[in-house]
């Protein structure tokens, strides 16, 4: 009896693969644009390919590739990648309260698939994260991300420019669709994506800072913020039941 | 494949890897402080507020394009559709309104 409370690795690999369904749509527009870029810029397909493989973050490959036309430095290229990817650190110490394993080479290696999208999947997840469903939900991201990059190299064109301007909101939609829930379920979470996604339009929009640590700041902001305010408020209800 | 080019890839995996990986080994079997364990908590809600603003207004040069498209999502979502229904569902919507313009 005992087995069916447990949740079987199988299982576990499933559901984290159906999870990833809209990650997997989402990346393939963006992916196959990738690719296409990449030729464009003069990277060879094993480049592109081997970019995507080792790499597995969207934004800073673009910003990798508009750089490389630029002319600028191997070193700054890095740099600039490490800067943009920073705010995984934030997603991946949330995730990691949540995340029960307790062989830590497993967390080690799946946390390369820690991606804004993956991680999100993962953290609004009502049950526990195991490593399992994580492996599920990466393995379909990750094999979007990098066939569809290699793809775009090959084929040398992105989608009918009709569908991939439609296809540019699927991962927005998907943000949408994780968050929406939560939402109707409890004020507070109004409350930190509201507020989050104030602090990051005054970033983005005053250019005060870069996108990566625009996010960073925006939800670390927010995050604290609304926390103080509830421990006051927790506070305040319990002097007035003494 | 030019070695610099290898090189360079070689170079941004590692940095991104780093901070992906980095808190799963600091804080292995820590228990951190209560505050910090519910900031920890509102953190994937919060991330979600920063990730869809501004990003799903500058998807288009046509703002409509993106206050349409959040529209549809907010609306799908907030009515139970499922995650992927939500997607699919503002991928089509867009698609009429592209059609139409």
């Amino acid at each position: 009896m005992a087995e069916i409370a447990v949740n079987k690795p199988a299982t576990e690999y499933r559901k984290g693969f159906q999870s990833g369904i809209s990650i997997a749509i989402g990346y393939a527009p963006i992916a196959l644009t990738f690719g296409l870029l990449a030729k464009t810029t003069g990277l060879s397909i094993g480049e592109t390919a081997l970019m995507s493989l080792l790499v597995f973050a969207g934004a800073a490959q673009y910003i990798s590739l508009s750089l490389l036309s630029l002319g600028t430095g191997i070193f700054e290229i890095i740099l600039t990648t490490f800067i943009v990817n920073i705010r995984h650190f934030l997603m991946s110490t949330s995730l990691n309260e949540k995340w029960e394993d307790d062989q830590i080479a497993n967390k080690a290696i799946l946390s390369f698939g820690i991606t804004d999208e993956t991680f999100s999947v993962a953290a609004v997840r009502d049950e526990k994260v195991t490593s399992g469903y994580m492996l599920g939900l990466i393995s379909i991201s990750y094999s979007s991300w990098v066939v569809c990059s290699g793809l775009g190299h090959l084929i040398g064109a992105s989608l009918p420019q009709t569908l991939q301007e439609s296809m540019s909101v699927a991962l927005y939609a998907m943000f949408v669709g994780l968050l929406v829930p939560s939402m109707k379920k409890s004020a507070k979470v109004v409350f930190l994506a509201a507020l989050a996604a104030c602090f990051n339009i005054i970033f983005t929009l005053t250019n005060a800072l870069s996108t990566g640590w625009a996010i960073v700041l925006a939800t670390l902001l927010s995050a604290v913020i609304i926390e103080l305010i509830e421990n006051v408020k927790n506070k305040q209800r319990g002097q007035e039941h003494e | 494949m030019s070695s610099q080019m290898v090189w360079m890839i070689a170079g941004m995996a590692l940095v991104t890897y780093i901070p992906r990986l980095l808190p799963f080994v600091l804080f292995k079997g820590k228990e951190l402080p209560g505050i910090v364990q519910g900031v920890l908590k509102n953190v994937p809600y919060a991330t979600l507020g920063a990730l869809i603003f501004p990003g799903i207004l500058f998807i288009n040069e046509d703002i409509w394009f993106g206050l349409l498209g959040a529209g549809a999502a907010f609306i799908a979502a907030f009515l139970g559709a499922n995650v992927i229904v939500v997607v699919l569902g503002s991928i089509a919507v867009l698609s009429v309104y592209s059609f139409l313009i």
